[in-house]
């Protein structure tokens, strides 16, 4: 048979409080998107460590508009505070969402977090904090969470013992999609809290009624009917109470109390053949579970009753003899928790591998350490050790994982250093005179651009004269400083001639002054070209150079504390679990003790009543025989 | 056993309003004594977990050559996809079998990082081959090759995927 805790109700509506990790309509950040990812499947330490790191690297950027983190940043700084808060991490998650509230924010994003920090204050069970928070709620509300607030504020009501408000506000909420059967429940229990009786039961049926397919609202139906029939079986209205009973699933979360009032109700109605009914399902249930050991007893006595007295003493029999073995096996638990397998049981990776990890604890081998494990989780603080108890086993296995990586990060900054200490002096002695001979190229090409631009403005034709035109031109200039000053008929001929090829070199480099500026033009374009590429390779050598560099200086001081760190840490988790274990432990061996001796309590009276039975069964035998 | 405080119990049992659970005084004390300081513990490693990513981060993938590529599914897909593999210039990167969990995270919006790794600046080839379920139980495969190129900052892409309507092959890939 599926059967899920008493405490699984509480789990569905924290399901319903916390709204689902932020998701924005077009997903801009990959990065975010990544933190999404692990949180959906419920690694919400993977989550908060790939967040964290990247909301403080956004933080720390001079301009935060430019990264693509900036179109989600209110999300981001929302989902971290709820995956802190899913991570069991209340403080931090407080802190998150306060610095959201006290910053500039708009409206809907202040109201969003001053919810988010009365749902933690009401999780830590601090009510007068989460109603303060839930009053700083002022203007426009997300449409998402505005059911969520009210529900939130009704239970704070409920938990303050007020429930006159609580039901106004639940009242409202009777028609909220997400919180319907929820409200109408908790609105009957307002009624009750509040006196007005008729009104809860009224309320409590309606709750019983409604029509739904989530296991989530089932749930809360069954619970409904549940207690409208305890209601009235208390209030010896007995007749009243089974129909409202026997709504109860026969394969929900509530049925075995269910059957075991069902059962009660008709006995008080000395209805004894449709008492056993109920109780003849129950008795072949589950024997761990208190419900089942009840009707085990109330079984016999019911057939009893009946004069069935044959009947009744094998059943008392048979409930003496379950009773036994559970007596054996909380004792073997006893002493199976006493030496520490409850906790190694635990821990075992194959459970936590799975996020409905508490409800698959159900199907643990049956050993002596966890045959009353749900029983114990049914209590809310013996959850939150077990689960911290979990964190804490997970995070030491984390550590130790992280701790061998720290030798291989150690061996490859060896490797790295070995290889490139020996290398890198030569290369930078080359590199230098590389670099003495790019940068005079660099400069001359400079300057080559420079005398174009200018050429461009002002021209200048010497300055494109070719080689053999420019020692021409110094020939003439030579010649004509030798014959400066000479008056003879040769010198003034040469003169003459001298200038006509002057004037010969200055024609061509006038005419042709266009054509070889385009052509020195494009040559230099070339050469840009050249440069471009040359001044690539160069940073290129500059950034690999770089990247030699950094691929082994610099580890040793950060992979040392961090080292040092994880040791420490691991140390302190060691210690942590061990007191958490213990109370765990404690906790457990105090809860089955306390079982164990209900259970002689009930073998006890099951002696008794065998030996009656007997008595009376075989009178009536007699009695038989006589007539 | 008397039936009124076995009637009284049972009405104390279930009588209590539906809300996140409200502590029992259980050993309540030790617990939240303890509660702070695994809270704590959990903060510590936390930094430490971000340091050394970033310090790993650092020592294996320096942003010169790192590459990093994520998968994400498109809006709405109800395809369900079984597995990725990327090859990058011919050669297998990596190749991911998907668990219900992952693909469920992923339908959600979440965007795995499928491969982190090294390459050098320049022009390259990324394939991406999937397989996976359609709605009506039909098996698909798709395959793409789309080229991209390496420059000296971290390079990041983003594969999109969706069933057969989505484009030629189901398969987009986004520069981030």
């Amino acid at each position: 048979m599926s059967r899920a805790p008493l405490s699984l109700i509480g789990l569905l509506l924290f399901g319903c409080l916390a709204t689902s990790p932020s998701q924005s309509d077009e997903l801009k950040d990959l990065y975010f998107g990544e933190a999404l990812y692990y949180a959906h499947q419920g690694h919400f330490f993977e989550a908060l460590e790939r967040l964290d790191t990247e909301v403080k690297q956004h933080d720390e950027l001079d301009e935060p508009a430019l990264d693509t983190l900036y179109y989600h940043i209110d999300d981001a700084e929302f989902s971290l505070g709820d995956f802190e808060l899913r991570y069991r991490m209340h403080h931090r998650a407080g802190r998150a969402i306060k610095a959201v509230l006290e910053g500039a924010v708009d409206e809907i994003v202040r109201n969003d977090a001053a919810y988010r920090l009365a749902r933690i204050h009401f999780q830590k069970n601090q009510m007068a904090d989460a109603m303060r928070a839930l009053e700083r709620i002022d203007g426009k509300v997300p449409d998402s969470i505005r059911d969520d607030i009210e529900f939130l504020r009704a239970n704070i009501y409920l938990a303050e013992g007020r429930p006159a408000e609580s039901i106004d506000v639940l009242r409202k909420l009777q028609d909220s999609d997400s919180f319907g059967g929820f409200a109408a429940y908790n609105l009957g229990i307002a009624y009750l809290q509040d006196g007005q009786r008729q009104a809860a039961l009224e309320q409590l049926e309606r709750a019983g009624q409604i029509a739904t397919d989530e296991p989530a609202e089932l749930a809360i139906r069954d619970k409904s009917n549940l207690v409208l029939g305890t209601i009235l079986l208390e209030d010896g209205e007995y007749g009243k109470s089974i129909p409202y009973l026997n709504r109860v699933r026969l394969d929900g979360p509530f049925s075995n109390q269910a059957l075991l009032s069902s059962g009660w109700a008709s006995m008080s109605t000395d209805s004894f053949e449709r008492a056993v009914v109920p109780w003849n399902i129950l008795a072949d249930r589950e024997a761990t579970d208190r419900a089942t050991q009840e009707a085990m007893l109330a079984l016999p006595y019911a057939y009893g009753k009946l004069n069935v007295h044959g009947r009744a003493a094998i059943f008392y029999g048979r409930a003496l003899d379950s009773f036994s073995t559970e007596v054996d096996k909380l004792n073997a638990s006893i002493e199976s928790i006493r030496e520490g397998r409850f906790l190694e049981a635990l821990i075992r990776e194959e459970i936590r591998k799975n996020k409905d990890w508490v409800i698959r604890l159900r199907s643990l081998p049956e050993t002596p350490e966890t045959y009353y494990l749900m029983e114990l989780l049914a209590s809310h603080d013996f959850q939150t050790g077990l689960q911290n108890y979990l964190d804490l086993a997970d995070l030491r296995r984390k550590l130790l994982a992280w701790e061998t990586s720290f030798d291989s990060f150690d061996e490859m900054v060896d490797i790295r250093h070995a290889h490139y200490d020996p290398l890198l002096p030569d290369i930078d002695t080359l590199f230098r005179e590389l670099d003495s001979r790019i940068r005079l190229r660099i400069e001359q090409h400079k300057m080559l651009v420079k005398r174009r631009d200018h050429m461009l403005t002002t021209p200048r034709p010497e300055f494109l004269a070719t080689p053999e035109e420019q020692a021409i031109l110094g020939r003439i200039e030579h010649i004509e400083t030798q014959l400066q000053g000479s008056e003879s008929a040769f010198a003034v001929s040469s003169l003459q001639r001298l200038r006509r090829l002057k004037g010969m070199l200055t024609w061509t480099l006038e005419t042709k002054y266009h054509e070889r500026l385009t052509e020195f033009d494009r040559n230099l374009r070339g050469l840009d070209h050249a440069m471009a590429v040359v001044q690539e390779q160069y940073d290129q050598y500059v950034r690999a150079r770089q990247a030699a560099t950094h691929s082994y200086v610099g580890y040793q001081k950060p992979i040392k504390r961090l080292r040092a760190q994880v040791r420490n840490s691991v140390t302190k988790i060691e210690l942590l679990m061990v007191r958490q274990g213990h109370l765990l432990e404690v906790v457990a061996v105090e809860e089955l003790i306390a079982r164990r001796s209900r259970l002689e309590n009930y073998g006890d009276k099951a002696r008794f009543a065998l030996a009656d039975s007997y008595d009376r069964a075989t009178q009536a035998q007699a009695n038989m025989d006589e007539q | 056993m008397s039936r009124l405080t076995r009637i009284s119990m049972l009405v104390l049992l279930v009588c209590s309003p539906i809300a996140i659970g409200g502590a029992q005084e259980l050993s309540g004390d030790d617990i939240r004594s303890l509660d702070g300081q695994v809270q704590e513990i959990k903060s510590d490693v936390l930094n430490i977990a971000s340091e050394l990513s970033n310090l790993e981060e650092r020592l294996l993938y320096p942003s010169n050559t790192q590459i990093a590529v994520f998968v994400s599914v498109a809006e709405s897909e109800k395809f369900r996809l079984d597995s990725v593999q990327i090859e990058i210039n011919g050669e297998l990167a990596t190749h991911h079998i998907y668990s219900f969990q992952e693909l469920e995270a992923l339908q959600k919006g979440g965007v795995q990082r499928i491969y982190t790794g090294n390459i050098v600046t320049g022009d390259h080839e990324l394939r991406v081959t999937m397989l996976g379920k359609l709605e009506n139980g039909k098996d698909f495969n798709a395959s793409d090759s789309f080229g991209f190129a390496k420059g000296v900052k971290p390079k990041a892409l983003g594969i999109t995927l969706a069933g057969p309507e989505f484009g030629a092959s189901g398969i987009q890939v986004g520069d981030w």
